[in-house]
């Protein structure tokens, strides 16, 4: 029936599962908790007038991080479970198909597309190559060296013999002292802050310029297409 | 030289009576973290054990360990550990000298096989063939090599022998080096500190000398009853780093109501060391006490990290001399703004298409 309306059929994958998506937005709440909480015990708030025993910011403050610290940490060991039992999409964060030449090939033309040489992205029902690749780099490998850094850390208050000390203590001296595994610690923050910023960026964006959804799609699971060209 | 047969043989030998001797053996005992009990365990063992000689051998230093260690807070201990150890050889405090002081460590190194302590104060340099340290006219590296070969095992006094210290700092033109890189097929227990505290130092000794042992090390190889907590852990000023309420500036009031020194670069938080609990000089303070932060000497390469006063310290990687907090704002700044310059040209090209896309509709 023509209209002479542009016609567009809309294909619709499921993707992310639910346990998925909520762990997304837990993560992405407790990694902001860490940030802000870690650059104020690394920088603290102008002093607290009065007597000591009214107040306990600092106390606070280190808490929300040691908090956020166990979702971020728990909801890292529940990811990997989901990678296991979840669908194929699950599996993309722990795994970056580098021995695959079309991987690169896609993550140059994904380049190209941000650098304005492309006049259309791909379509891709996963992560595309460029956000997959700082996925697996920023979030699994980064994460896991915020989690051993900042475990490693906890460990010195928990104190010699606690599990924290015995699975994480080595990493003190392996990096050199603790003031070194602090700074590490620290770098960390800012550049999971900076892949936070070009991520939100990325996902806004790619929801209005791509040919597909983003942001529903980490809402609903649904992955919309806006055209069915390949 | 005639070696005496127990350590209460040498202590009655240098005049001390039996009720300082009980008396130390008590104080021994606490500083040690032991209960009661083990002052009578202490005595018995220095009664009847022979005694254990001790060699103290000074390399790349500065003496200050050897001062630190000569003014034990109690003077009972330090006479009493003196006598235990000035026998044998320690070339700054022992009475030969010259060609008779060599000799006495052959004789030790002979008769003692095996069973003597090996002290050592400094590190030797590697670079030069080690020419940066002469001992009796060789390097101290043969003479660390050759009386470590026969020892029971080594004690590292101080930052230089445990982790290389001051002469180890970066660029270390002389290449020092930790004992404990130099000497790998003994025991190495660590002592650091610049200086180590004189109660931490006497109370390692006395424990090994008396229950033939290592005390119990950490992960690092430190003893875990001094080295096992932070000093930021037992620090009396931490109910204000609880508060939140800091120094800002070495003159303002928080600083004359006794804050917390974090934000003047206090490196208590990292920093394993007795001075919060034992502290220094017969108990009477230390530097968080005096107004000053802790600056970690007892840590590895401290003098490496880069401002006594910053908490945030500086990264050295590749060259690159870098502060996070500083790197890390200039570049998210800059992505901030490349994120804006992005969005507004993809803004452009979109309304291009846009365009475009409208003039070939029908
Ligand atoms: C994305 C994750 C994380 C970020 C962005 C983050 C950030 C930070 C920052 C910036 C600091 C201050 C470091 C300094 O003193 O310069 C810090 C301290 C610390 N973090 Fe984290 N952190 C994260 C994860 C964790 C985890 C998983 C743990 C594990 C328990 C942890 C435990 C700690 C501890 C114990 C401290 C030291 C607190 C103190 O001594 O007062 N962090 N963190
Ligand atoms: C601290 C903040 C955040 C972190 C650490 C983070 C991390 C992640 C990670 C690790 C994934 C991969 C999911 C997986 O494969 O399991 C992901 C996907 C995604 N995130 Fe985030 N995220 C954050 C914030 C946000 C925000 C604020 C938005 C929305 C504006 C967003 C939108 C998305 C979208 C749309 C996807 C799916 C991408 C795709 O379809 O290929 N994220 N995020
Ligand atoms: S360890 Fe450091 S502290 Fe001891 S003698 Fe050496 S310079 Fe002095
Ligand atoms: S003064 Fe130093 S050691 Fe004491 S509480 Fe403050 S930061 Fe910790």
């Amino acid at each position: 029936m023509p209209t002479g309306l542009p016609q567009v059929q809309q294909t619709a994958i499921y993707v992310y599962q639910a346990p998925l998506r909520v762990w997304h937005w837990v993560n992405a709440l407790a990694i902001t908790v860490l940030a802000v909480t870690g650059y104020l015990i690394a920088n603290p708030l102008p002093s607290v007038p009065g007597e000591a025993s009214d107040s306990y910011l600092m106390g606070y403050i280190r808490f929300a991080h040691f908090v956020a610290a166990y979702v971020f940490a728990i909801g890292f060991v529940f990811r990997l479970y989901w990678a296991a039992v979840g669908n194929r999409y699950a599996r993309q964060l722990f795994a970056l198909p580098f021995w695959r030449a079309s991987f690169w090939r896609e993550l140059v033309h994904e380049l190209r597309w941000y650098a304005f040489l492309e006049t259309e992205p791909k379509k891709y029902v996963g992560h595309n190559p460029l956000a997959h690749l700082f996925m697996v780099v920023i979030i699994t490998v980064g994460g896991l060296v915020m989690i051993a850094t900042g475990f490693a850390l906890y460990s010195e208050q928990t104190g010699l013999g606690s599990w924290q000390d015995q699975a994480f203590g080595w990493v003190i001296p392996l990096v050199g002292q603790s003031q070194d595994v602090r700074m590490w610690h620290h770098w960390g923050m800012w550049i999971i802050v900076v892949f936070v910023m070009l991520h939100v960026y990325a996902a806004i964006r790619e929801d209005i310029m791509s040919r597909q959804s983003l942001i529903s799609t980490m809402l609903s699971g649904w992955r919309m297409f806006k055209d069915d060209r390949p | 030289m005639p070696t005496p047969d127990t350590f209460y043989e040498v202590i009655r030998r240098q005049g001390i009576s039996r009720r300082s001797f009980l008396k130390f053996c008590s104080l021994t005992a606490s500083a040690l973290g032991l209960g009661p009990a083990f002052a009578g365990q202490i005595a018995e063992a220095m009664e009847t054990k022979p005694r254990i000689p001790v060699l103290w051998l000074h390399g790349l230093e500065c003496t200050c360990c050897s001062e630190s260690f000569i003014r034990s807070s109690h003077p009972l201990v330090s006479d009493v550990i003196l006598s235990m150890v000035s026998l044998d050889y320690n070339d700054l405090i022992m009475a030969a000298a010259g060609h008779q002081a060599e000799a006495i460590l052959e004789e030790i190194r002979r008769e003692h096989k095996g069973r003597y302590l090996l002290a050592v104060e400094g590190n030797p340099p590697l670079g030069q063939d080690g020419m940066s340290c002469i001992i009796a006219g060789r390097p101290f590296l043969e003479q660390l090599r050759e009386t470590a070969a026969d020892c029971q095992a080594v004690v590292a006094w101080g930052s230089c022998a445990s982790w290389g210290c001051v002469q180890a700092a970066r660029p270390n033109p002389t290449q020092a080096t930790p004992i404990d890189q130099v000497i790998r097929d003994k025991p190495v227990i660590k002592v650091p500190g610049c200086p180590p505290i004189a109660e931490v130092m006497t109370g390692v000794l006395t424990y090994m000398l008396t229950f033939e042992r290592i005390p119990p090390l950490d992960r690092q190889g430190r003893p875990s009853m001094f080295y096992g907590q932070r000093i930021h852990d037992k620090c009396y000023r931490r109910p204000h780093f609880d508060a939140g309420q800091f120094v800002e500036s070495w003159d303002d009031e928080g600083a004359r109501r006794g804050y917390c020194l974090y934000k003047m670069g206090c490196k208590g938080p990292t920093t394993y060391n007795a001075c919060s609990t034992v502290r220094w000089n017969n108990g009477v303070s230390f530097p968080i006490q005096s107004g000053h932060g802790c600056i970690g000497c007892s840590e590895k390469d401290f003098w490496d990290k880069d401002g006594f006063y910053q908490h945030v310290t500086d990264t050295h990687v590749f060259g690159i001399e870098a502060n996070a907090d500083r790197t890390g704002l200039a570049v998210a700044g800059g992505v901030g703004a490349a994120i804006t310059a992005h969005a507004a040209a993809s803004a452009v090209k979109r309304s291009q298409q846009k365009n475009k896309q409208g003039d070939d509709q029908p």
